[in-house]
């Protein structure tokens, strides 16, 4: 066990070193940089004012110089300053990260409060009115974007309805909730499909057939053994869409001004604020593959069978 | 296999194929009118008459006006262009690139296999909307680069299917009378590999479009896709957010548009999907 996550994380070092080399190089590749973006809107600059601040933010050397010396950095865990606000990458980026965390996290509970009930239902029901409904339902979610329901939301509950504020004020419940909304509903849809197709095709099978003839009865079959086997794939889909759900809290959190870590990036993308966007780049790709790694190790606590590719004897 | 099922599979079939006829007319028009969206807007989408900015939906401005008084109506059937034929060619763009990656990886084989195979694992690795906007946003917005961020990370699902079928395909034994006929490598992807491998990917790409609708919306949303005053739907929202309390119907009518659209192509794709695979349910 302890080889197989020792296995995984070196493997995380090849996937690191790629995506940010090619973030740095798309970003190098573009024809702006922060230095026009911070005098570019100020008009008459002296092109020595500019080519002196490129000098002082290190802009002006090689590619692979530059990249080399924030790799550098970033081993001795040093991500640089900001380009704009000149405070430490690193302490920023942490300071924002709880919020978003929260915002994920609530997200996922309530992804799983309604998706997991509905799927099932759906499963059981199959091919009835409330299976139809549910499915309807699925498929709308699944075609609105994510944006749009934020918009939704906000002209329902904090317009119309005046029940919730319309941006978030600091990190408290009332503010979550339509963030969390908004994100939950997408997640569901999708996932409320894969439950249902999970239990559905739990439900064909063999031994179900075989338990009912017994005359077992059909809720007992199924809390007792369908749903067992069905949280196997139910887990893993769940820790496979939270990629998804990380692009998403990007958009969301501009949109609802929700402090977090997606915001941040949004902000530092239209200032090209490169070690920032760096940051988040590898931040995201370390949680992702931590959570994909999480997941491998519970899918071998639900099925002892699964080896986890470690080779014995 | 009892007469009953034959039945219901019969029924099924046809349920599946009137259904493609219909969401493929639905999807054809949208492609039709997206394209020529130009001739097909009651008034000019760029003029501007700040007499009757934000109305109200009416009989002469179906959609109402916005805030600088040009016609809604015009400015999302003008808007589909950027909105729609974007997609189609993001799309495209991915299908292709995957598809050459794929088959070259899975007929070359060795060290070429195994490179372009770890990079594939490199975006696959990652959260794609994440990198995309990163990628977006470090080009510096703009439809295109939208597109080519979109392009940039979304290829390596392709390739992997591209690749596996093209191995599948290499070892049958039809493919050793090709080679034993003296068929070039060159004809032989072309005539009998692509042929026999591209449904599965059609059906990915097919499958893939509402989605990418959608990121495409949301890039623009942030303002790292298509910029004002070129109408695009995702823009056209975020621009207009601050009327949103006041005249909600500027903001929603192009929200409307994406999802009728979206939904549409994933209703088709859902529906090429049964019939290109009757035993997958839904």
């Amino acid at each position: 066990m302890k080889k197989y996550i020792g296995k995984r994380l070196l493997q995380l070092i090849p996937v690191l070193l790629g995506i940010t080399f090619l973030s740095f190089a798309m970003m190098r590749l573009a024809g702006s940089d922060t230095v026009t973006e911070m005098y570019g809107d100020k008009g008459a600059v002296s092109q020595q004012i500019i080519d002196a601040k490129r000098a002082e933010l290190g802009l002006d050397r090689p590619f692979l110089v530059q990249y080399g010396s924030w790799l550098k950095g970033l081993l001795t865990g040093d991500m640089g300053v900001s380009y704009v606000s000149g405070k430490n990458v690193f302490q920023t980026f942490v300071s924002k990260l709880p919020a978003t965390l929260l915002l994920t996290a609530l997200s996922i509970v309530a992804t799983v409060v309604i998706s997991i009930p509905l799927g099932i239902l759906a499963a059981v029901k199959h091919d009835r009115f409330t299976d139809y409904f549910l499915r309807v339902f699925s498929f709308v979610g699944n075609s609105l974007p994510n944006f749009f329901v934020a918009l939704l939301l906000m002209q329902l509950f904090s317009i119309k309805w005046k029940l919730l504020p319309v941006i978030s004020k600091g990190t408290t419940v009332q503010s979550a909730i339509l963030p969390t909304l908004t994100l939950a509903i997408a997640m569901s849809a999708k996932y409320m499909r894969q439950v249902r197709a999970t239990v559905l095709e739990e439900l064909n099978k063999d031994y179900v057939l075989g338990a009912k003839a017994r005359g077992v009865r059909g809720s007992v079959t199924l809390w007792k053994s369908v749903l067992k086997s069905a949280m196997l794939t139910i887990v893993t889909l769940l820790a496979l869409s939270i990629g998804s759900l990380l692009g998403g809290t990007a958009i969301i959190e501009s949109i609802f001004m929700w402090d977090g870590v997606g915001k941040l990036a949004v902000d530092s993308i239209t200032m090209r604020d490169y070690p920032m966007i760096q940051a988040y780049v590898v931040w995201m790709a370390i949680i992702y593959v931590m959570v994909n790694l999480i997941t491998d190790i519970l899918y071998h606590v639900l099925d002892p069978r699964i080896r986890l590719g470690v080779q014995e004897g | 296999m009892s007469e009953v099922t034959v039945r219901k599979q019969k029924l099924r079939k046809s349920t599946v194929k009137m259904r493609l006829i219909i969401f493929g007319t639905l999807a054809v028009l949208l492609v039709v009118c997206s394209f020529f969206s130009a001739y097909l807007t009651p008034y000019d989408p760029y003029l501007q008459n700040l007499d009757i900015a934000k109305q109200a939906p009416s009989a002469q401005h179906l959609l109402g006006t916005d805030r600088y008084g040009r016609d809604m109506l015009s400015r999302v059937i003008a808007g589909s262009r950027a909105s729609i034929f974007s997609t189609l060619l993001l799309v495209a763009i991915i299908t292709a690139l995957g598809t050459a990656v794929g088959v070259t990886c899975g007929w070359v084989g060795g060290w070429v296999d195994t490179v372009l195979m770890r990079i594939s694992d490199v975006f696959l690795a990652f959260p794609g909307l994440v990198f995309a906007l990163a990628v977006a946003g470090s080009l510096g917005g703009g439809l295109q680069n939208a597109i080519i961020a979109l392009a940039a990370i979304s290829w390596p699902k392709y390739a992997r299917i591209a690749r596996s079928q093209t191995l599948a395909q290499k070892e049958t034994q039809w493919m050793k009378a090709v080679r034993l006929s003296g068929s070039g490598t060159g004809k032989i992807i072309l005539k009998h590999i692509l042929p026999n491998i591209l449904g599965p990917i059609l059906v990915t790409s097919m499958l893939d479009i509402g989605t990418m609708m959608m990121e495409l919306a949301a890039l623009s949303f942030l303002g790292l896709g298509a910029k004002p005053p070129i109408p695009e739907w995702g823009s056209m929202m975020s621009d207009t957010r601050s009327l949103m309390t006041t005249s909600p119907w500027i903001t929603f009518s192009p929200g409307i548009a994406i999802f009728l659209s979206v939904m549409i192509f994933n209703l088709l794709g859902d529906t090429i999907r049964d019939y290109a695979d009757p035993k997958s349910r839904r």
